[in-house]
This record gives C-alpha cells, structure tokens and sequence, in this order.
C-alpha cells in the first residue's frame, strides 16, 4: 500500500543517475572535443557519488527513525581503512624499503611481522566484506547499548560525536598499526588494473555509480515496508510505538545497522578514488558536514539526501578553489538558514514550487 | 486467551517522596468493564503507568493472569494483549489514517516481518472495516495530523480496535469533546468492550453513570470507595473528598 506515489521524483532520479552516467564516457572524448571532461572532473563527481551514498545511510537514520547520528564519518572512515588495508597489501613487494609482505610504515616502525588483524585482508572479498561488517558491528555495539537505555536525541547525538573523536585519536596512534598520522597511500593497483589510470578512474566511477543505485533501491525498499512506517512512528512518538507492541530497540539497531554498513561501502569506494586515507577522515566536523548535507537537501526523502549532497559538495568545490577559508562561515550559515527557513530542505522547496 | 484478569495487589509508587499510589489494590474480571474516578493526582494515570509499564511499582504485585507485569516492558505487555488510549490522543501525524492503522493491526512485531509486510485481502477488510466504523472512510488517505481533536480520538481507538486487546484501558476518553462527539464515543467504547475487559479512567461522572458498572474512586492512591454508582455517590468518605466538592 503506497498512498503517496511520486512518479516524477522517481523519473528524475533515474534521468539523474543516467546523466552521470555519462560522465566517464565523456571522459574518453579526445581532449580537443567540445564536450570533453577532464579527469579532475572524473574523480571529483565520483567523490561526490561517495557522499552521496553516505548522506543516503544518514537520511533513513535520521530523516526516517529520527536517530541524529554526529558520527557517521567514523563508518565512512572504517570502510574506507578496510579498503585501505586491501590496497596497502596489494602493493606488495613495490614499496620502497620492497618488503614482499609488510607495507612500508611497519617496516619503518620496526614491525616483526604482520599483526593478526591485517591478516586476510590481501583477498578483496574479504576486505570488502570486513568494509561493511566493521562499520556494521560498531554501531550496532553503540546502537544496542544506547537505544536500550533509551538514550535517545542530543544525547545519543553527543555520544556518536565521542565515538568518531576517540576513534580519531585511536588512529592517529602509531602504534595501532594503521600507519597514524600519515594513514595509508601510494596505492599501486585495485583488482589487477593500476590506479591513477583512466580505466581505472571510470571503473572506481562506475563501482561508485551502481553501488548508488543499488543503495538507493535498498534504501527505498526499507522506507517503504511497514518497517519503514515503524521508523517514522518511531521518529515522531516512540513511547505510542511501543504501547503498540513493537520493540523500539530492535527496529532501531536494525536502521542503525544498515546506515553504518551503507556508510562503510561508500567509505571503501571512496578511498581508492582519492588514493589516501588518514585519521583526518574520523574528524567530528566531516560528520557533521555529512549531516548538514542531509539538511540541506531535504531530510526523511530519499531524493532530498542525493540533492543535499551534490549541491553542497559542489559550492564547497567551486568555494573552495577560490576562497577556502570561507567555507566553514558558508556551511554553518547554509546550516543556520535551512534550519529557519527551509525546514524541509531544497525537497521542500521543488514541491512547493511545483504546488 | 480471554481470560485473564488483571490483579494489584499491595501496589506503591514513590517518586522522589510523594507517594503516587499507596497500597493500591484492584481486581478486574475478565469481560468486567470497571470505571475509575477520582480527583486529579489521586493516582489514575500512574496506576494505567504500572500496568502497560511505563513506571515500575515500588512496591507490590501486578499480574495479569500468570504473566507478572513488573517484569516486562511496554512492548511485551502490549503483546499480552492489554491496550491503552491515552488521555492526549497519540496517534503517528507523517502516516495517513490507514496506514496509523495498519500499524496497530494485530500482526508479528518483528523487524523481518515488517520489512517483509504485504497487506492482505483480510487484513485491508478488517482496516476498512475499522475505518467505516470510526467514521473515517473518506479521509484513510488524509495525514492523521490533520485530523481534528475528536478524529484523532477515534483514530487511536480504531487503533485499539486493530490491536484487539483483551484488556483495554482507556484515559478519558471524553475529555475535550462536544456532546455529540461524546455520544458518538460512548456508542464506540461500548462496541469495542465487548468480550474484553475494560478500565476507563474519567472525570465526567454523567458518563460515568452511563456505563453502568461498578465503580472504584482513588483518592491519594488509593482505594477509597467501590461498587455500583449510587453506593459510592452515597458514601461519606467519597461525598468529602471528591463529589461533595
């Protein structure tokens, strides 16, 4: 039972998805040709595809089950480290001290051997695997043991903030064996093709591409069962919720969940498109641009996440290349007037021009 | 199922010194349909709180049938088949009426049995049913936060109603309506009754002496007087603290 069909969001999230498509083929055109893009391009739009994904996971947490998570950059992070190990292993022998197994930062630091928890991570399956799963089961440790207690709102939004910070300090540590200060980079090759080349650049796009669309149906398919109806009863009355008999606290780990494991994979996709990934990454602030991303564009539609993350990465890129220092000022003011005046975010505002 | 009854024994709820319940004892029978009166702070609310579970009893036992309530959560409680209507009418306002109702549908609670959810033939009769019932056919598609005060009251009973509860406790249920609105709920309360066993909670005694039944009035969280209408409108202890105000 779907009362409130919206064929035409559907329609141009679909012309959307297809026009970016078109961007690595576009790519390919021979550099005179008036429609060529560069390759800066290329990897830009693929970063913001990332983004995307990730303001998808915050939106079904927050916009649908109205769990305000400050940490979600921490399961962005963590899925990109896994992938990070992966490419780190796969280097191999090509590092510049040519140890055949251990990358060069333990051989700096004096590493015997590999430690216990880099082990299989030279198999992508695996390393894939642990990208969504990591993420996966640090939230729901957190989720479980907040949700319940029924620590809910800005405390719950307080902790997740903690969580990524003390995550952040942990990485940062040499001694934690994920290279500190410097993470991870200098990768060479992913699945057997060498980064940094154009064919690999429009497979990472495409990966990135279809992992999107995959989300989005996934996304879709959980905000439109019943379960999707539970999360917004939850969102706007969750005592009613329970004298209803539904446990809050299983519907809720499982968003939270599922809005981790989503924010790993589009972690893992990202870092062999930028080719690093250090502790910077767990930062508080990205988390809460990610959040300001999902504000903007319009919170509780799924479209509305996809459009807060393109619109705001692509003023912070366009800003940014003239006048870095002015945008943390652009995105707490773009924060600020969302807030008063668009409630509902860019969403909001197309439908209310389309009456 | 049916069958159980709810029993309290001994039950106190202290909050920070003051004593919301004392000693509170009642025994609803199964099918009985039981009116509790009282003036404001004599314990009503914490007394619906300790039996769905939302406050847990200093003191004192809570049982329905063989199930010991202070051991359970707001959820399992529900699922014992005891239901609530609050005094402010919760109902979901981002979901239309029907899907408010669909959700208060007898059905397995489970994440996977939701998320694998298709509305069947029977159960989108039963919801059609519930909504003719509760008046409010024409606007199933409507946002229930637009509804009206009284709507919305008939929503969360017609929630009630999909929940099939065997124990029902409803806080008053009038409060904030017109007579006609009134009338109209009473015609639904007596419908949803029933085989069930049924606590209301109320101020306005006409109505009280509508339902027929036996009444308990709470004073300072306790049991001050029960019995048929007259008996307790006749009783001095009763006239002093409550009627005779």
């Amino acid at each position: 039972m779907a009362p409130r069909r919206r064929p035409y969001t559907t329609a141009a999230l679909g012309a959307a998805l297809l026009l970016l498509a078109l961007v690595p083929v576009l790519n390919g055109l021979p550099d005179t040709h008036a429609l060529h893009v560069s390759d800066f391009i290329v990897s830009i739009v693929g970063k913001w595809i990332c983004y995307a994904i990730l303001a998808l996971a915050i939106d079904i947490a927050w916009g649908y089950a109205g769990i305000l998570s400050l940490g979600h950059g921490a399961f962005f992070a963590l899925g990109g480290y896994a992938m990070g190990m992966h490419l780190m292993r796969r280097i191999g022998d090509r590092g510049v001290y040519g140890h055949p197994v251990l990358p060069d930062f333990m051989v700096f630091l004096g590493y015997p051997e590999l430690p216990w928890y880099w082990l299989g991570f030279d198999n992508f399956p695996f390393a894939m695997a642990m990208a969504l799963l990591v993420p996966g089961a640090l939230a729901g440790l957190v989720g479980w043991l907040a949700f319940r207690s029924r620590i809910t709102g800005v405390y719950f939004s307080i902790i997740t903030q903690a969580m990524t910070y003390a995550l952040m300090l942990a990485f940062f540590r040499n001694d934690m064996g994920f290279g500190g200060n410097n993470g991870f980079t200098d990768f060479k090759d992913l699945l057997g093709v060498p980064l940094n080349t154009r064919a690999a650049r429009a497979g990472l796009f495409y990966a990135a591409l279809v992992s999107l669309a995959l989300c989005l149906l996934i996304c879709a398919y959980v905000v439109k069962s019943k379960l999707g109806r539970v999360l917004v009863a939850v969102r706007d009355a969750e005592s009613r919720v329970r004298f209803l008999g539904y446990n809050v606290t299983s519907y809720k780990l499982f968003v939270f969940v599922l809005s981790a494991m989503i924010s790993g994979l589009a972690g893992a996709l990202y870092v062999p498109l930028v080719g690093i990934i250090n502790p910077g990454e767990f930062s508080p602030g990205n988390s809460i641009e990610a959040v300001i991303w999902v504000a903007v564009g319009g919170r509780g539609t799924l479209g509305g996440a996809l459009l807060g993350a393109f619109s705001v990465n692509a003023v912070k890129t366009w800003l940014t290349s003239f006048a870095p220092d002015f945008w943390p000022f652009v995105l707490g003011g773009l924060f600020v007037a969302v807030t008063l005046f668009l409630p509902k975010g860019l969403v909001g505002l197309l439908r209310r021009r389309g009456g | 199922m049916k069958g159980n009854s709810l029993y309290l024994d001994g039950v106190s709820v202290v909050f920070d010194g003051f004593r919301a319940l004392n000693n509170l004892s009642l025994i609803v029978e199964p099918g009985e349909m039981r009116a509790v009166i009282g003036p404001n702070g004599a314990g009503k609310t914490t007394m619906m709180d300790v039996i769905t579970g939302k406050t847990r009893p200093t003191a004192g036992t809570v049982r329905f049938g063989d199930h010991d309530l202070t051991r359970m959560d707001e959820a399992s409680i529900a699922n014992l088949g005891i239901g609530r209507k609050f005094q402010k009418p919760t109902v979901f306002d981002a979901l239309t009426v029907f899907e408010n109702l669909e959700l208060a549908l007898k059905a397995p609670r489970g994440t996977l049995a939701a998320l694998h959810w298709r509305l069947g033939t029977e159960a989108h009769e039963k919801i059609d049913e519930t909504l003719s019932e509760i008046g409010l056919t024409a606007g199933a598609q409507d946002l229930a936060g637009i509804l009206s005060h009284g709507q919305r009251q008939w929503l969360e009973i017609g929630m009630l109603l999909m929940q099939d509860p065997q124990l029902l406790l409803v806080d008053e249920p009038v409060a904030g309506m017109t007579d006609q609105e009134t009338e109209h709920t009473a015609a639904l309360l007596r419908r949803i009754a029933g085989t069930r066993s049924v606590v209301v909670v109320e101020h306005d005694l006409e109505f009280v002496r509508a339902l027929g039944r036996k009444v308990t009035v709470l004073h300072e969280g306790t049991v001050l007087s029960e019995g048929p209408i007259d008996q307790v409108q006749g009783d001095p202890r009763v006239i002093e603290v409550y009627l005779g105000r």
